[in-house]
């Protein structure tokens, strides 16, 4: 029993507990599904939510253990997004299982959104830190301005794009992909609950075993202190690039899940509100906890449906809720005796196991 | 400790769920459940608002009469179609029979598969893209279950080529300003030119902005002024538009504002000095000052009810669409207890049959696809109200 239990939590006790979490949680999700009491509300909720907490995780690899500020992951967002409809659109002939397609979109949005996060790393990982949140905020910018004038139709003679103005012109039975500012539309529906929190248990493993990766110490190093860091002989670009990159492809990824959730998907939605979202979900969870992102998005995102019955007051009250987290949070007697409570129960707690 | 931990947060979790278990059962009433989403905060919160009080408007005006009952029910999507499918959700939990859909377009093109797949009937007061009843680009497949009360986007834009092209008084050199990363803008500004170039209208000068440019139109309007642009056309929603009239009016350039449904608004925006709107031309269905006793009822009571706010269009395609429902589902002998798919089958045979004479026109009709035909209007803002044009 100890033995199991020093196995199970030991060194990877945050990320067991993570998992733990989002697995109890399905069940309790999937349970309440099967008995019909989960309302239609929340049923059409859960897949942005993980994709939210999925892209919020994978910002807090950045702004948490890496230590830098990115205000451009709804760009990486938005990559993954429309690669996923476009790969799902173009292989729906070809692919008819919808669970295989996904998955299929899912890797390819990934590597897209990756490799966009690797060119950008290169002129972005030299510079510190102010710089490189101006670089990724206009790369965010570049990304939505890019994709609103960009026309990419599919027919049976192969791909047709056009830029700024639409001369595309299909034969019959083409599809339009990205229709310019209209973006995609009536894409097929194929991301599922399941396959989201597959994916999130994926990424959740990622993450942690980055974080206990030699790269994953040499990036928390850097972060702690660069000077030190990079006299005891550690690639500071080349560890930070990795995080990066890997940051930008699991943005990528739960862009898939969140563009194949809806039959509309326009390229605005991606813009520099959402990136501030995304670092004000990071930030109330804790830089670097990602436990603490997981509930924090999943509340943040809930509570304006949450407080749909306040009618004309919801947005006055999710804003005072927000500051009042905010406050909270960062109140120095308050975090106190949250501490005492839980290190009283850390000395019970040893005490019992010993 | 940390299973004791994990405990507490997976009970704070299922808690957060359980509030919404509890949802109270749709008790057995009269009366035809009718939701809508819209934009009640937010940017667009005007038509939002004008759709709900109008709608409102209809439904205690119907039930008054005795026979069918409707209950109405509008939740906020922020233009959002992020938004739109959640407020759809709520609406769904709540028991609707017939939609609304949504009020503005993206956020009723993201639900328009919901009811499909639900098999509800919507008719949708002003979402206009072609998006929203359509399932491809081509505009073959419908979804069958949505229909539009309002013209969609490319109607608008032939409409708007062809009466500038007619009415040489207004100007003859045109230039347009678009919002580029708006697909209503875009789909009606494509429309817009490609008909223009048919028809032999002249466009001098064509610029756009987008959502973080849309604060600074001096360069839009200089390149107008500087081709001798005597009309300018205006296919964006009002609060862009507003900024122009502003700003076009401190550089002293003065030529004709032609608009389309978008700006429709303007007059009722807080900050903006009304007298700048003075002599904008727009395309719109629906005139507050038409003399017809339906048009006087309607803007009477409608003031009654909003502190003497004039109605604009989105209101009164939205009063359109309850009466058009409550009109089929009354030919079509629909009761409340029937099934979703039932009332629906009964409004779409009744939709493509039925003519309709209403605020935003008469003798309107519908294709099988959900596409409306009627005419469209042109009005003149004219000492602060919406004045028809006589032809």
């Amino acid at each position: 029993m100890e033995m199991m239990k020093t196995a199970f939590l030991g060194k990877n006790k945050n990320r067991s507990i993570c998992v733990g979490v989002v697995i109890l949680a399905y069940i309790i999700i999937e349970l309440l599904m099967f008995t019909g009491s989960l309302k239609s509300l929340f049923i059409n909720l859960l897949v942005p939510v993980t994709s939210y907490i999925i892209v919020a995780l994978a910002l807090n690899l950045v702004v948490g253990v890496s230590g830098e500020l990115s205000l451009g992951h709804a760009g990486f967002m938005s990559i993954g997004a429309f690669t996923g409809v476009i790969v799902s659109s173009v292989t729906s002939t070809m692919i008819t299982n919808d669970i295989l397609r996904l998955f299929v979109a899912i890797i390819a949005g990934a590597i897209v959104a990756a490799v966009f996060g690797f060119l950008i790393s290169i002129p972005v990982l030299k510079l510190q830190g102010d710089y490189l949140a101006i670089v990724t905020l206009a790369f965010g910018q570049i990304i939505k301005s890019l994709i609103n004038n960009t026309f990419l139709g599919y027919d049976a003679s192969g791909f047709h794009f056009s830029f700024i103005t639409n001369n595309v012109k299909l034969s019959t039975g083409g599809k339009m992909l990205i229709n310019g500012p209209i973006g995609a539309t009536a894409t097929d529906r194929i991301s599922t609950f399941t396959v989201s929190v597959i994916v999130l248990i994926i990424v959740l493993f990622i993450i942690f075993n980055f974080i206990n990766s030699k790269y994953g110490r040499g990036v928390m190093a850097t972060r702690d202190d660069r000077i030190a860091a990079q006299s005891v002989g550690i690639d500071v670009v080349k560890t930070k690039t990795i995080a990066f990159v890997l940051s930008a492809g699991i943005a990528g990824a739960a862009g898939v899940l969140y563009g194949l959730n809806f039959s509309t998907l326009v390229p605005a939605k991606f813009d520099f509100n959402q990136s501030i979202l995304i670092l004000v979900y990071v930030v109330l969870g804790g830089l670097g906890n990602m436990l603490g992102t997981i509930i924090s998005t999943s509340l943040l995102v809930l509570l304006p449906e949450l407080l749909r019955f306040l009618a004309d007051y919801r947005m006055l009250i999710y804003s005072v809720v927000l500051i009042s987290i905010m406050i909270i949070t960062n109140n120095p007697t308050i975090n106190k005796t949250i501490k005492k409570i839980f290190k009283k129960n850390k000395a019970e707690g040893d005490l019992n196991n010993g | 400790m940390n299973f004791k931990k994990l405990l507490s947060t997976v009970a704070v979790a299922s808690m957060l769920v359980a509030c919404g278990g509890g949802s109270t059962e749709s008790n057995e009433s009269k009366a035809f459940k009718i939701g809508v989403s819209g934009p009640l905060t937010g940017d667009a919160a005007v038509y939002g608002n004008a759709v709900k009080n109008a709608a409102e408007l209809a439904v205690e005006e119907v039930n008054a009469k005795g026979g069918i009952q409707l209950e109405l029910k509008v939740e906020d999507d922020q233009a959002d179609p992020e938004k739109s499918p959640t407020a759809y959700g709520t609406l769904k939990d709540w028991g609707m029979q017939i939609g609304l859909s949504t009020v503005t377009s993206g956020a009723a093109a993201a639900v328009s598969q919901n009811y499909a797949d639900d098999q509800i009937f919507a008719l949708t007061p002003s979402a206009s893209s072609t998006t929203v009843i359509y399932k491809d680009a081509d505009n073959t497949q419908s979804f069958g279950y949505v229909y539009q009360m309002c013209f969609t986007d490319p109607n608008q834009g032939i409409a708007s080529a062809d009466y500038i092209k007619a009415h040489t008084n207004l100007g003859t050199k045109v230039a347009v300003i678009y919002k580029n990363d708006d697909n209503y803008s875009t789909g009606v500004y494509q429309k817009f030119m490609s008909e223009a170039k048919a028809k032999g209208l002249e466009v001098v000068s064509e610029t756009s902005f987008d959502n973080s440019s849309a604060t600074d139109f001096n360069v839009q309007l200089k390149d107008a002024q500087a081709k001798g642009a005597d009309i300018v056309y205006l296919p964006i929603y009002y609060q862009p538009a507003s900024l122009i009239l502003t700003q076009a009016s401190k550089m002293g350039y003065k030529p004709s504002f032609f608009g389309i449904d978008g700006m429709d608004g303007i007059l009722t925006l807080k900050g903006f000095d009304t007298k700048l709107a003075e002599g904008v031309y727009l395309l719109t269905p629906f005139s507050a000052d038409a003399k017809d006793d339906l048009t006087a009822n309607f803007v009477k009571n409608y003031k009654a009810k909003c502190d003497g706010e004039v109605p604009n269009q989105f209101a009164a395609d939205a009063y359109d669409c309850i009466y058009a429902i409550y009109n089929a589902l009354e030919a079509g002998k629909a009761t409340p207890d029937m099934s979703n798919s039932e009332i629906a089958d009964i409004l779409k045979k009744q939709f493509t049959s039925m003519t309709f004479n209403g605020l935003t026109g008469t003798d309107v009709t519908w294709s099988e696809k959900g596409e409306v035909s009627k005419a469209p209007k042109a009005v003149v803002i004219k000492d602060g109200a919406y004045v028809g044009v006589e032809d």
